[in-house]
């Protein structure tokens, strides 16, 4: 269990982080989305004490993260797979992560094997790996000690397609054996597949937060149709809010079933209707964060 | 329920940080390959007479008082340089036990290495006496390689403070050529041309007040220089990077 309490902490008179709260649960998989920039990063980097809080607190397992007595077997963190010293071989790193903990010489290599990283690999140096390899060599670094709480900085960034698959799984399973995973990404169906509850962070505040389930059932129905401006006058009058999605479709702030009662008497020819789950999170993200995120498209481009 | 990670735990892994990258492990090894071959020098190049156990001492010292600061410096470095300290800030939160841990496994290097280099000398004296044809002289006493000790200890400390205080690998060594090579010259020409200065000079100049150390007896006038420089030049700069580096962002 992670709580963070109304966090704040500002660089000069730029808050980067603005009175944050929000739980991950035990059990479940909490998806941290924003766009660059938003604070995400800084408010994991408070979590586990890196970067000092302004004010407010934030604990793990019920207590401040300093006050763990061996942090390494009850949280596993992944912040930048590439923050290591690059003359280490990715051995010599895991095994300095064990030896910290305390742990037996044979996790170092069940490691290894678990993130794929072959014995020829393990004893490279760190410079010379790709991304994807130092990822997977962050991944086990937070898996060493078998802790209960995860908290991971876009850990899938430089992953290949397997490797998301992998992960994906990992941090499944690992919830279902009643795990707590604190996932960051600004890659939104990377989190839309893997997480249970999301918080949403836009500018150093947060926008949304609750189970997906919940947030995307608020998100309407995605309806394409031979004639859009047509359907859109249609929901119109009827009440229904909606906004353009795709080259012909409209997002549209109802059920499915409403949206193809009002199609159907209208007459409009549809294309496809079906619930937003799929686009509806990017919809829902991209118009929570529209006056924070960075590239604004002009006014019906879209249309 | 966990217990907390020994001291002795975080020492022995900040030991091994130390010499596991290519570069570590050439500093160490450098101060070995320098110390024979500052002895083949000496047997070389000395006058039969210059064939003392001190010129043997002091030549294989010399590249150690140099590696081991700069040992000291990059095994705080490059825990922001190379940027890994995210990873061991977050597995030993206590900023104060990573540092003191360094301190510890800094001054151990110290404290193996400046005997091996007496060692080293020794076998030199013998060797380059034998080829010579002359009786091997043994001019340091016990008390002599203590201080010796010493000064290499408190080098190594200035090294080590600096990384603290400056936390980057190029500033902290440029710092240490400031403090070894440049602040000494500028202390000597100032002592030369300023009277005022000539008397105070032992109460402000470390490096002036630590080369009593090597020269031999030490009296207690000049451990009091010692004191007072050090507090200065070491202690004060030490304890402000350290609450420094308590508070400072890691990233
Ligand atoms: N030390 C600092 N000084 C000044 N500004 C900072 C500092 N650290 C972070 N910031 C600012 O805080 C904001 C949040 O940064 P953060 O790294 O948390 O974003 P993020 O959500 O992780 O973004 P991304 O998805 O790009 O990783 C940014 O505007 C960043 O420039
Ligand atoms: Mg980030």
């Amino acid at each position: 269990m992670i709580t963070v309490d109304s966090v704040t902490r500002s660089y000069g008179d730029f808050t980067a982080v603005d009175d944050v709260s929000f739980t991950a649960r035990p059990g479940r998989v909490t998806g941290f989305l924003g766009p660059n920039g938003a604070g995400k990063s800084t408010t994991m980097r408070i979590i586990v004490g890196l970067t000092s809080a302004g004010s407010g607190t934030a604990t793990v397992a019920g207590r401040r993260y300093v006050d763990l007595p061996n942090p390494g077997l009850e949280v596993g963190v992944l912040l930048d797979a590439s923050a290591q010293h690059a003359g280490r071989t990715g051995r010599e790193i895991l095994t300095i992560a064990q030896r910290y903990m305390g742990l037996p010489r044979r996790r170092v290599e069940e490691m290894l094997e678990l993130v794929s990283l072959t014995p020829d690999e393990a004893s490279r140096r760190v410079r010379d790996y790709s991304l994807g390899m130092r990822q997977r060599l962050g991944i086990a670094t937070a898996l060493i000690g078998e802790p209960d709480v995860l908290i991971l900085d876009e850990p899938a960034n430089g992953l290949d397609p397997a490797g998301i698959r992998w992960m994906r799984g990992l941090l499944r399973e690992y919830a279902d054996r009643g795990g707590t995973v604190l996932l960051s990404s600004h890659l939104l169906h990377e989190i839309e597949v893997v997480a249970d509850d999301l918080v949403v962070i836009g500018n150093g505040r947060i926008v949304a937060q609750g189970a997906k389930s919940d947030l995307l059932r608020a998100a309407g129905s995605i309806v394409r149709s031979t004639d859009r401006g047509l359907m859109a006058r249609a929901l119109g009058l009827e009440g229904v809010t909606c906004s353009p999605a795709g080259p012909d479709g409209l997002l549209a702030q109802a059920d499915a079933s409403l949206v193809g009662q009002i199609a159907f008497a209208a007459g409009v020819r549809l294309l496809e209707l079906r619930p937003a789950d799929g686009a509806g999170l990017e919809e829902m993200f991209l118009e929570l964060t529209a006056e924070t995120q960075r590239d604004h498209h002009p006014e019906g481009a879209l249309a | 329920m966990n217990r907390d990670i020994p001291m002795s735990r975080i020492v022995t892994t900040e030991l091994r940080k130390m010499f596991d990258t290519r570069s570590g492990f050439w500093l160490l090894a450098s101060i070995g390959l320098l110390g024979l071959l500052a002895t083949a020098a000496v047997i070389a190049f000395s006058s039969d007479a210059g064939l003392t156990y001190n010129t043997f001492a002091t030549a294989v010292g010399y590249p150690m008082t140099v590696i081991l600061p700069i040992i000291a410096i990059l095994s705080v470095t490059s825990e922001w340089s190379q940027r890994s300290g995210l990873t061991t800030f977050t597995l030993v939160p206590h900023r104060g036990r990573v540092i003191g841990a360094k301190a510890i496994a800094s001054v151990g290097v110290a404290v193996v290495a400046v005997p091996l280099a007496l060692v080293i000398g020794a076998v030199g004296n013998l060797v380059g006496t034998r080829i010579a044809g002359v009786e091997p002289v043994w001019d340091l006493t016990l008390t002599n390689m203590g201080t010796i000790l010493l000064g290499n200890v408190l080098g190594l400390m200035v090294g080590f403070m600096l990384g603290v205080l400056v936390r980057g690998s190029a500033g902290a060594l440029v710092g240490y050529f400031v403090y070894s090579f440049l602040l000494p010259t500028l202390a000597v020409i100032l002592a030369g041309s300023q009277a005022w200065f000539r008397d105070l000079q032992p109460w402000v100049d470390f490096k002036y007040a630590a080369g009593t150390l090597v020269d031999g007896t030490v009296t207690s006038e000049q451990w009091a220089h010692l004191g007072v420089t050090s507090v200065i030049w070491l202690i004060v700069p030490l304890a402000v990077g350290l609450a420094v580096v308590a508070r400072a962002e890691v990233k």
